[in-house]
């Protein structure tokens, strides 16, 4: 294997703007936003970024013509190379990742991320309409089920239920549990967008959205932006005396086996599980349950989250229930997930997620989490999904000290 | 010899009691007093997917690539310009090179239809021939047509071998008469007074072209197993039985009760059901009615027996969904259209993409990898077995007639569905391949992992505003 990115490169300034339904905000405000207290926390100026990365927005309509070019007048960059990256959900994972390794190449010494959504200009409920933003072309347009992503992924659980024997309200329970988990997560934090504490009860009997998913197995549909402003590991001291330090980089984008191949289960994202195995490796990681801090992950739906537990190997195949219902990923569990309250509570402005993960874990390294701060956290993991259960691409991120 | 060689019907799942019609707008009109109920199409069944259904049942055994042509007929088309036997061909998979024929305007035009492909196949110049009917025919809220038009389809194929019923004889009477129509772009049926059509149409054409015939052929009405009379008066439909001097066993069941007048398939939904019961030696009036008539004479033969094995009218007539609510029916009829909000908006289709992926589209068609036998859907050129990866080995592979089972499913309520919530599936298919698929003709209550599928050709979408009548495959649980 490759030497790989580990402490090559290092966090030195982050921003990200509240997240939520932002109707007063532009997707300029929010990019001006994220940048401003990027700027404020790296005590650096414009002048110092050498090259750009901009992360979404996913749902912009008409591909033709798109660019970073919102990204480079809005912020006025004085002519540095600056590119659109879209990988679905994880295209914020992408523009950090694409920085990182601008950095590490020694292309340039310091390079700024930066993911952007305005989910709510589009008038939907839930994400606009996948037939009019097609990613695999025109033709999944017509031969693709009529659906939704909450659908999608409800069929992962569908499937989970029926693999491990766990009858629909034994489920329902346990993907309560994760939600109310993340909800109590998202009510300590004043950057979140939905910042309530809801109980089992009220979950359970929530109207159902695609059965077994109800509303609140749902994610928020927000606003936001996010950015990272990176450097040389070797010179990052010399802006902050807390750096935190990339460990791990890692994408793994689905052959298309689980869709038309029949070897898939339909209970693992094998994206997750492929790049999760790969981050580890170049970490140095041996135990993900015991070494692992703490961990963003992409919850887009509850199910997602229970099912990338196991993927991620902080809990055993088939077990994730045992764990959720005993509270290991709770705020004081023994592997906190969501500290931030998640997509399900911080909200999930598309091309802005990736990069609010990694926010957090830079926050919490930082010992800067305020009422939801961890105790002295080692590694963070962060999990971005884009796409759908079988057709995903996923990034993989682990920070440290 | 030329005549039918095999059969099949679509009747669609669900019915609606003709008292569902009464209560929901005898408020406003008693417009009969018709008994019994309608087979009605789904949301996303229109006269091509009924007649793709049908065509299917009837090519039960049979080889696609020895079909010679499609002649279809309906007074329904989804489109005014393009043909529809076309997208019926490319749906069945058949081969390119075949005759193919839209039979249009007239609810007599499905046997006109029968006839044109049995001349085509004693002339020499086809073999094979599928004809194909389907109708779905709206009459306006509170009319006598909305009463008692019913919607189905029937397929047949001809040929000259081993034909299980003869053609031995036709007479057809053309008449311009006017008593049912739809001018161009109308949407629903209009008709003169109920008077003029019963007493001057359909109880003189129909004697008229039966007694034609008969005199044609030196035949005696007695020597029918079965007469077929299409006719939507109850009344004189045994009157003109009755006139005719036939007896009650020599009289097809009428299906005005069953599932309604179901346009161009009428008189053929009711020789599929006739032959089902046929006896070898057996002989069949058909009439059609329809600005004129026609007069059928078919001699059934030894090989009847044969073609037994089909869905047919028996077994469709059995499985059965009854649609209660009349603001459902109105609505997948579009006659009251609800509110489908941003996520029922059509986008562009690209029809050139849709050309270019015509068998995968249309025809459902996959690839199978020539090295290591790995059916995919859809068609792929680098092999998706991760142990293979072959490039360009593949051949194509047909899904639409592979069974399937349901390997993780949902019932969706934020989609946008005309008949919410929307369902959909993983549908594993035997012998390999998997793909997610719409689900229809189901209840959400009753979907489980792992229940037995098939596939059915359906109405994916309208664009009404780009005119696009958009087909695709879905799954469902096997009905008889």
């Amino acid at each position: 294997m490759a030497a790989g990115i580990r402490d090559k490169v290092a966090i030195i300034g982050m921003g990200c703007t509240k997240f939520g339904e932002l109707w007063n905000k532009s997707p300029e405000d929010l990019m001006v936003d994220a940048f401003k207290e990027l700027l404020e926390d790296a005590k650096i100026e414009k002048k110092d970024i050498q090259a750009a990365w901009q992360g979404g927005p996913e749902f912009t309509p008409g591909s033709v013509g798109d660019s970073a070019l919102p990204l480079a007048q809005t912020l006025k960059l004085p002519f540095i190379p600056v590119t659109k990256v879209e990988n679905m959900c994880a295209s914020g994972s992408e523009a950090f990742r694409g920085a990182c390794y601008a950095v590490a190449s020694g292309a340039c010494d310091i390079a700024m991320a930066l993911g952007v959504e305005k989910l709510k200009d589009n008038g939907y409920g839930g994400l606009p309409e996948f037939s009019h933003y097609a990613t695999i072309g025109t033709k999944h347009r017509i031969i693709g089920a009529n659906q939704t992503a909450p659908g999608m992924f409800a069929m992962l659980a569908t499937r989970y239920f029926n693999r491990y024997g766990i009858s629909p309200q034994d489920g329902k329970k346990m993907l309560a549990a994760v939600s109310a988990k993340s909800h109590h997560n998202g009510a300590l934090n004043p950057k979140a967008h939905l910042r309530r504490e809801v109980t089992i009860e009220q979950i359970v009997n929530a109207p159902i959205v695609a059965w077994p998913l109800g509303l609140f197995d749902c994610c928020g549909v927000s606003d936001g932006a996010a950015s990272a402003i990176v450097c040389r590991a070797d010179m990052a001291k010399q802006f902050r005396s807390d750096p935190v330090y990339v460990k791990s980089l890692q994408i793994a984008a689905t052959s298309g086996e689980e869709e038309m191949y029949t070897d898939y289960d339909y209970t693992h994202v094998e994206t997750t599980t492929r790049a999760a195995a790969r981050a580890y490796a170049e970490a140095g990681i041996k135990n993900a349950r015991d070494e692992i801090s703490m961990a963003e992950v992409h919850d887009c739906f509850s199910i997602t989250e229970a099912v990338t537990m196991e993927d991620l190997q902080f809990s055993p195949r088939g077990k994730v229930m045992d764990d959720i219902m005993s509270g290991r990923f709770n705020l004081d569990g023994a592997q906190p997930v969501q500290p931030d309250g998640g997509l399900k509570c911080f909200g999930h402005p598309i091309g802005a997620s990736g990069i609010r993960m990694i926010y957090e874990m830079y926050k919490q390294l930082q010992g800067k989490a305020d009422k939801r701060q961890l105790k002295n956290p080692k590694y963070g993991l962060t999990h971005n999904l884009g796409g759908i259960p079988y057709r995903s691409v996923v990034s993989i991120v682990i920070v440290g000290n | 010899m030329v005549g039918i060689t095999s059969y099949g019907a679509y009747i669609p799942l669900q019915r609606i009691n003709r008292k569902v019609l009464a209560n929901a707008t005898g408020w406003s009109t008693s417009a009969t007093s018709l008994p019994g109920e309608k087979a009605v199409a789904n949301y996303d069944e229109d006269s091509v997917t009924m007649a793709v259904g049908a065509s299917i049942d009837c090519l039960t055994g049979f080889d696609r690539n020895k079909v010679g042509g499609v002649y279809f007929a309906t007074t329904t088309p989804p489109y005014r310009e393009k043909q529809s036997a076309g997208i019926i061909t490319t749906a069945l998979d058949l081969r390119p090179d075949v005759r193919a024929a839209d039979f249009a305007d007239s609810v007599k035009a499905g046997t006109h239809a029968l006839l044109a492909a049995c001349d085509a196949v004693k002339a020499g110049s086809e073999k094979n021939m599928i004809v194909c009917a389907a109708d779905c025919r709206l009459g306006r809220p509170g009319s006598a047509q909305e009463v008692i038009f019913g919607e189905a389809g029937a397929a047949f194929m001809v040929s000259d071998t081993d034909v299980i019923a003869t053609l031995e004889g036709s007479y057809t009477l053309t008449y311009d008469f006017q008593d049912q129509w739809r001018a161009d772009g109308e949407k629903f049926n209009r008709m003169w007074e109920d008077r003029w059509a019963r007493d001057e149409g359909y109880t003189k054409f129909i004697p008229e072209a039966i007694n034609g015939l008969l005199k044609k052929y030196k035949l005696n009405i007695k020597d029918f197993a079965k007469v077929i009379i299409p006719c939507i008066y109850l009344r004189e439909h045994q009157g003109m039985a009755k006139a005719l001097q036939l007896d009650e066993k020599q009289v097809q069941k009428e299906m005005l009760t069953t599932v309604g007048d179901t346009g161009t398939a009428n008189s053929l939904i009711m020789l599929v059901a006739a032959l089902e019961d046929a006896k070898p030696g057996d002989k069949i009036l058909v009439t059609s009615y329809g600005n004129g008539a026609d007069a059928l004479f078919f001699q059934v033969t030894e090989h009847i027996e044969k073609a037994k094995n089909r869905r047919g009218i028996k077994k469709q007539l059995a499985s059965r969904k009854e649609l209660t609510n009349y603001d459902r029916y109105s609505s997948f009829r579009d006659i009251a259209p609800m509110e489908a909000g941003f996520r029922g908006e059509v986008g562009p289709t690209k029809v050139s993409m849709a050309w270019r992926e015509r068998k995968v589209i249309l025809a459902l068609c996959g690839a199978r990898c020539k090295r290591c036998g790995t059916p995919q859907y859809p068609y792929q050129r680098v092999c998706v077995n991760p142990k293979c990866g072959a490039i360009d080995e593949m051949e194509y592979y047909r899904f639409s007639d592979k069974k399937a089972k349901l390997f993780s499913y949902t019932s969706d309520s934020l989609a946008y569905s005309v008949s919410p919530p929307e369902m959909y599936g993983v549908v594993e298919f035997d012998g390999g391949g998997r793909f997610a698929f719409n689900l229809t003709d189901c209840e959400a209550e009753s979907l489980a992992v792992d229940m037995p599928l098939e596939m059915t050709f359906r109405r994916k979408y309208v664009d009404n505003v780009r005119g696009i009548h958009g087909y695709f495959w879905k799954a469902m649980p096997p009905r008889a």
